[in-house]
């Protein structure tokens, strides 16, 4: 299979609208180009599960109808966006990516998106995704998997792959993803794309299908770093709805972003840059710090020891929490029953049995084992333990850097199927994202480079809690020094 | 990967009735390998002596300074979801309620 280079130069947030307040372009044409990719291109790559033109063009009418009254136009304007399927749109599909809810419309719309829709965003459809967000490589969805836009044989990275090769295929101007332990930055790394996890709180998950509630985090993904901080800053903030919701003030991310690197101190730590780290991957990271120290930053050595330690208890602590969350995928109130059951328990059973997928059972089955009378302590107790020093790390780190640069994952791209029998090496590809989704802190992937076969191969750049300001200025600077 | 087995295939069957799952013959056999593997990885975490480490729970916990958020709200009452889309949903209703299977089991 040769590598293809994705679509048509993707447009930007503010180009749109600012072609529909003057009258160059309708919001409508914009909404009909996405729609033609999708149709040129979907039926390969199937990052969408569900599309829903009339509902996108009513929402696109409205906005031509503002500029036509020469109305001020709201930020995102006409800019037609996807919707990962673990979240919520009123009326729309919501299916997780799972079987047990096949055929679920959402009663309600999640917080993020009632921004973005508030914020004059077109909602083009729901997009592909591992099944509860559990994955990496988007091999687990019940409908079949993604496929990277620049190699049809390579997955797009999980588990948010669709949101990813959506952006990466020119089939939507940003998408949102959600990040558990690694599922934006990772599948924005191996689909060359940006992809932002906010910090813990930054971002509302009412109307989110839960995961590991302690980890779970909703972000964009979008062609360039100024839109991800356009979108990041139209879906931050505090919502009555989400008690883990932070009131702390969102910043305009925009603003700070074109300082550049000039006396940044930007930490790099060893244990990153060990043994498994693809030597692709190893020179376009190096090559991009480089350059960001030729821009004047100050590049640190720093250590983060307990790193090693950081997928074992990610494992343990994300299981625990969905072996929770999905008992209430029990055939009662919503998605799929098993039929001619006789008795409630039995109904439980088949319904979850015929409804959860491999991946899923999997991690329920480690999860309850971990949380089982006699096991807690050994593992639970010990993950929450690990957790506290993942944590600690970074705090000790953020005491002399001011952002942290790793690879977002071991290698570009894997092909279909290459791990799909091993869990644990499967587990291994979230090797470097895992940490900064424990400590809660804040962080993107940027395309930094390719390999000599085409595919895109992220840097991962850290910041302190609530510092994503930080972290785009960062990621501004490499993405402008590439040019 | 560790070298004794630390899960059984009773545990696996032990837990997938905690868990309300109903496992084949065929995949209890692959549980039981997974989850071996798998703890096996976990197993690592002994290297770490934790004994004066409290365990994290929330990402606020460590976020330190006044992060204590203001969760209680006024106690008044609220629209909540309307009950013809929260049952338009279910497998089964009357309308009213959720019907479920028998469930008294003699």
């Amino acid at each position: 299979m040769t590598v293809e280079t994705a679509a048509t130069k993707p447009l930007s947030i503010s180009n749109i609208r600012d072609s529909i307040a003057s009258g160059a372009r309708s919001s409508s044409s914009f909404a009909e180009a996405c729609f033609c990719q999708i149709d040129a291109r979907d039926a390969q790559i199937h990052a969408y599960l569900s599309i829903n033109r009339e509902r996108a063009l009513e929402q696109a009418m409205s906005m031509d109808g503002l500029a036509k009254k020469g109305e001020v136009l709201p930020v995102l304007a006409g800019v037609p966006i996807g919707i990962k399927d673990v979240l919520m749109v009123e009326g729309l599909q919501a299916t997780a990516g799972s079987r047990i809810l096949e055929g679920y419309r959402a009663p309600y719309t999640a917080t993020a998106v009632k921004k973005l829709e508030a914020a004059g965003a077109i909602i083009l459809g729901k997009l592909n995704c591992d099944e509860f967000a559990m994955g990496s490589s988007n091999e687990n969805s019940a409908y079949g998997p993604v496929r990277n836009p620049h190699a049809l044989d390579r997955v797009p990275g999980g588990s948010s792959g669709g949101s990813a090769a959506a952006v990466a295929a020119g089939m939507a101007v940003a998408t949102l993803g959600t990040d558990t332990g690694g599922s934006i930055r990772q599948p924005a790394s191996f689909c060359g794309v940006v992809g932002i996890l906010p910090t813990y709180g930054r971002v509302s998950r009412y109307g989110l299908i839960a995961f590991a509630s302690s980890l779970d985090r909703i972000g964009p993904f979008t062609a360039n770093v100024r839109d991800a901080a356009t979108v990041l800053g139209v879906i931050a903030g505090h919502d009555p709805l989400d008690a883990t919701s932070s009131s702390q003030l969102v910043p305009d991310y925009t603003a700070e972003m074109d300082k550049g690197v000039a006396g940044l101190r930007l930490g790099v730590p060893s244990e990153y840059f060990a043994e498994g780290l693809d030597p692709k991957v190893r020179a376009a990271v190096e090559r991009s710090i480089d350059q960001l120290r030729a821009a004047g930053a100050v590049i640190k050595p720093i250590s983060l020891p307990h790193t090693h330690y950081a997928i074992p208890t990610y494992y343990i602590i994300a299981t625990a929490e969905a072996s929770a969350n999905l008992a209430r995928f029990d055939g009662v109130r919503y998605g799929f029953r098993a039929k001619d059951s006789d008795t409630l328990s039995a109904m439980y059973r088949r319904s979850r049995d015929g409804g959860f997928g491999p991946e899923v059972k999997r991690r329920i089955m480690l999860g309850t084992y971990a949380l089982s009378a006699g096991y807690y302590d050994a593992y639970y107790k010990k993950a929450q333990q690990v957790r506290r020093l993942l944590a600690e790390d970074f705090l000790k780190a953020f005491a002399e850097v001011d952002a942290i640069l790793t690879p977002t994952a071991p290698t570009p791209a894997f092909r279909l199927g290459e791990k799909a029998d091993d869990p644990v090496s499967m587990y291994l590809a979230d090797i470097y994202t895992v940490t900064a989704s424990l400590a809660g802190i804040c962080g993107l992937s940027v395309p930094c480079g390719k390999s000599r076969e085409g595919l895109p191969i992220g840097l991962q750049i850290l910041g302190k809690h609530f510092d994503e300001a930080m972290v785009l200025r960062v990621a501004q600077a490499v993405e402008t020094l590439q040019q | 990967m560790s070298d004794s087995p630390t899960v059984s295939v009773e545990d696996v069957r032990r837990v997938a009735g905690l868990a309300n799952l109903e496992l084949t013959a065929d995949e209890e056999v692959r549980m039981l390998r997974d989850l071996n593997a798998i703890l096996g990885h976990v197993s690592q975490l002994n290297e770490l002596d934790t004994a004066e480490v409290l365990p994290m729970a929330q990402v606020s916990e460590v976020i330190g300074n006044s992060q204590l958020q203001e969760v209680l709200r006024s106690d008044e009452t609220r629209p909540s979801l309307d009950r013809d889309r929260v049952m338009a949903g279910a497998p089964e209703t009357n309308g009213a309620f959720f019907k479920v299977p028998k469930v008294i089991e003699r």
